[in-house]
């Protein structure tokens, strides 16, 4: 590396440049990363936090949207409680609803329908537990919307009101939307159009003869890998594994496609201007490589060199970029769904300087191609 | 003798040791192809003793250039045999010629050919390293032989044409080479510069014990020469003693 540090330092003008398009093209993948792990949040993390192996959604349930869409009934569920591996299966409701705060605010909420007390009730970080046919647990992001214990929402046009009594542990959104979680009963009183106006009694649940819900939650038993396909063909379902159906969450797999293939642009772009500013760097240096080589400097000593040079310039640049863009991502409003997370960052960072060291490789590869009887003659 | 000598293994075949110096027997080689093909060596034949200095004239084409890539195991000639020190190169693959070259081997190239990036000092320092040289290499024995110390922090940039070449002088003798091969060194220097370098390269030549073989076009400095031979279509003449 004797030569490839001085050359740094001698031609810093240049490579400084070089190293600042590094460095923007770092920050601008960490401001992706977070994006992305914001968008992802945003669309799902309402089910990440559930302690769910898979959803059983009714078969033939379109993908997109199949939350809301698909509708199960009592018998799927108990096809699924009877399966082998099942530690325990719950009826879930999934539905959006546009309501009113008592303040006036209107807001969007997620209703998931829940038994009170099944391992599908959130773990919360204020409030009481759900129970109550008017009590609600929403995410605590819906603070940031005025929410607060005690607000009443009541539901558009069906001006069915309920209580807020809880808040979850941490972000619950799905859709883009804050979750409220409530009673399945309260959630089937809505479902099925019966609901009436104002605070829903318990005597209205009882009466209520409505037992479909919209998908089956299952939990496997600690340590087994549960055989999917075998309890679908029992319950007539179409099952899929908690991070599988985050792509039946509304908008979910638009988003992250549109993400990624940004992302892949990126590395692409990294590599391919990493590698035409070797190339004319190679070039520029053809006269004086070839000196070397007739000198008697091996290719092997020339080619580790060039690569050491280039290694040096990604792995300090890349590590300038991600430290701007974290500083940058931590700026962030609230507003914009971002969230920075170690290990995609680093799964990002490492891809920059890899793919940038193939571009280099490329195109220091050169270097043993060039004749050491070209050092013989005028400097051309 | 001021600089460090040593030789890298195996480059150098102790145990058969032939003349010393550069040996060149018969030598033949075609540049081009069908029409535009000429005999850049026409049976050449020639010797040069440690400690000797050659000057080879000629016009351009006449094949000086092709003569110093043989002699420096850059290229091989398509018949004909070169040895240095008793080495025949035929005998090296092409990653063995770089070792080579690099132990045996200096190299002086028009306006000295300096690696930009590298103050004089080291220019010298990489030459060592990559020869695989001493870690306590002191590069200012070498530039304070060739009257540079002075100049040894400086880059290329801020040396005169005549300084850089003595930096290429001293680079070229980092590794104790046995075979000085230098190609038009005045060829951008005013006259009293090119007397300076080419009488250093006489002197270094004497006292390394150095077989030096120099191309110019430059007549005036002949005089430093031990012999001048001329070239002419890939022909060498007769040496004549010019001393």
């Amino acid at each position: 590396m004797f030569l490839a540090l001085r050359e740094l330092i001698f031609a810093r003008g240049r490579f400084s440049l070089m190293g600042g398009v590094i460095a923007l093209i770092a920050v601008l993948m960490v401001m992706l990363s977070g994006l992305s792990s914001g968008l992802v949040n945003d669309g799902v993390s309402g089910l990440k936090s559930m302690p769910v192996t898979a959803f059983a959604f009714d078969q033939g349930t379109k993908t997109d949207n199949a939350f809301s869409r698909s509708v199960i009934d009592d018998q799927q569920l108990n096809a699924w409680r009877g399966t082998a591996g099942v530690a325990a299966a719950e009826k879930m409701g999934v539905g959006m609803a546009n309501a009113t705060t008592d303040s006036g605010k209107q807001i969007d909420l997620t209703l998931f329908g829940v038994e009170p007390g099944s391992f599908l009730e959130p773990s919360r970080s204020a409030g009481t537990a759900l129970g109550a046919a008017d009590g609600i647990v929403v995410s605590s992001t819906a603070k940031a919307e005025g929410i607060d214990l005690g607000t009443v929402v009541t539901l558009d046009r069906i001006g069915t009101k309920l209580k807020v009594v809880g808040f979850t542990e941490g972000q619950a959104t799905f859709g883009h939307v804050d979750v409220a979680y409530l009673p399945l009963k309260t959630w089937q009183l809505i479902a099925s159009g019966q609901a009436a106006p104002g605070t829903p009694s318990s005597a209205q649940l009882s009466a209520l003869s409505f037992d479909t819900a919209s998908v089956v939650a299952v939990q496997a038993e600690p340590g087994t890998k549960l055989d999917l396909a075998a309890g679908d063909t029992t319950a007539g379902t179409s099952s899929k594994s908690l991070s599988a159906a985050f792509n039946a969450s509304p908008g979910y797999e638009a988003e992250t496609m549109t993400l990624s293939m940004i992302q892949v642009f990126l590395y692409a772009i990294c590599a391919l201007v990493v590698g035409a500013f070797f190339t004319v760097w190679t070039i520029q240096r053809k006269h004086e490589i070839s000196v070397l080589r007739a000198i008697g400097a091996s290719t092997s000593y020339l080619l580790r060199d060039g690569l050491a040079q280039a290694a040096i310039l990604l792995v300090g640049f890349t590590a300038l970029g991600v430290a701007a863009g974290l500083g940058l991502g931590a700026a962030m409003p609230d507003a914009m769904p971002f969230a920075l997370e170690a290990a995609p960052i680093a799964i990002a960072t490492a891809l920059t300087i890899g793919l940038g060291l193939i571009g280099a490789a490329v195109a220091v590869v050169r270097i043993s191609r060039i004749d050491p009887l070209n050092a013989l003659g005028g400097q051309r | 003798m001021t600089n460090p000598t040593f030789t890298s293994a195996g480059a150098r075949t102790a145990d058969a040791p032939g003349p010393a110096g550069l040996s060149i027997r018969h030598a033949v080689m075609e540049l081009g192809d069908g029409d535009t093909k000429v005999k850049a060596l026409d049976d050449v034949s020639l010797d040069v003793a440690p400690g000797e200095f050659l000057a080879i004239v000629g016009p351009s084409g006449s094949g000086k250039s092709s003569l110093l890539a043989v002699a420096g195991a850059l290229a091989s000639p398509d018949s004909g045999t070169v040895s240095i020190n008793g080495q025949d190169l035929s005998q090296l693959s092409r990653g063995k010629r770089a070792a080579f070259r690099l132990a045996n081997i200096g190299f002086v190239f028009q306006s000295g050919n300096l690696i930009p990036a590298l103050t004089a000092a080291d220019q010298l320092r990489l030459v060592n390293r990559l020869a695989g040289g001493p870690k306590n290499f002191d590069p200012a024995v070498l530039l304070e032989s060739v009257g540079m110390a002075h100049r040894a922090a400086n880059r290329p940039a801020q040396l005169s044409g005549g300084e850089r070449q003595r930096v290429g002088i001293a680079r070229a003798l980092v590794s104790g080479a046995k075979l000085l091969l230098v190609d038009e060194p005045t060829a951008s220097l005013d006259r009293a510069r090119s007397r300076e370098v080419v009488e250093l390269l006489a002197r270094q030549s004497h006292e390394h014990g150095v077989a030096t073989v120099m191309v110019t076009h430059d007549h005036d400095v002949l005089g430093y020469c031990d012999r001048v031979a001329e070239m002419v279509d890939g022909r060498l003449g007769a040496p004549a003693p010019v001393r």
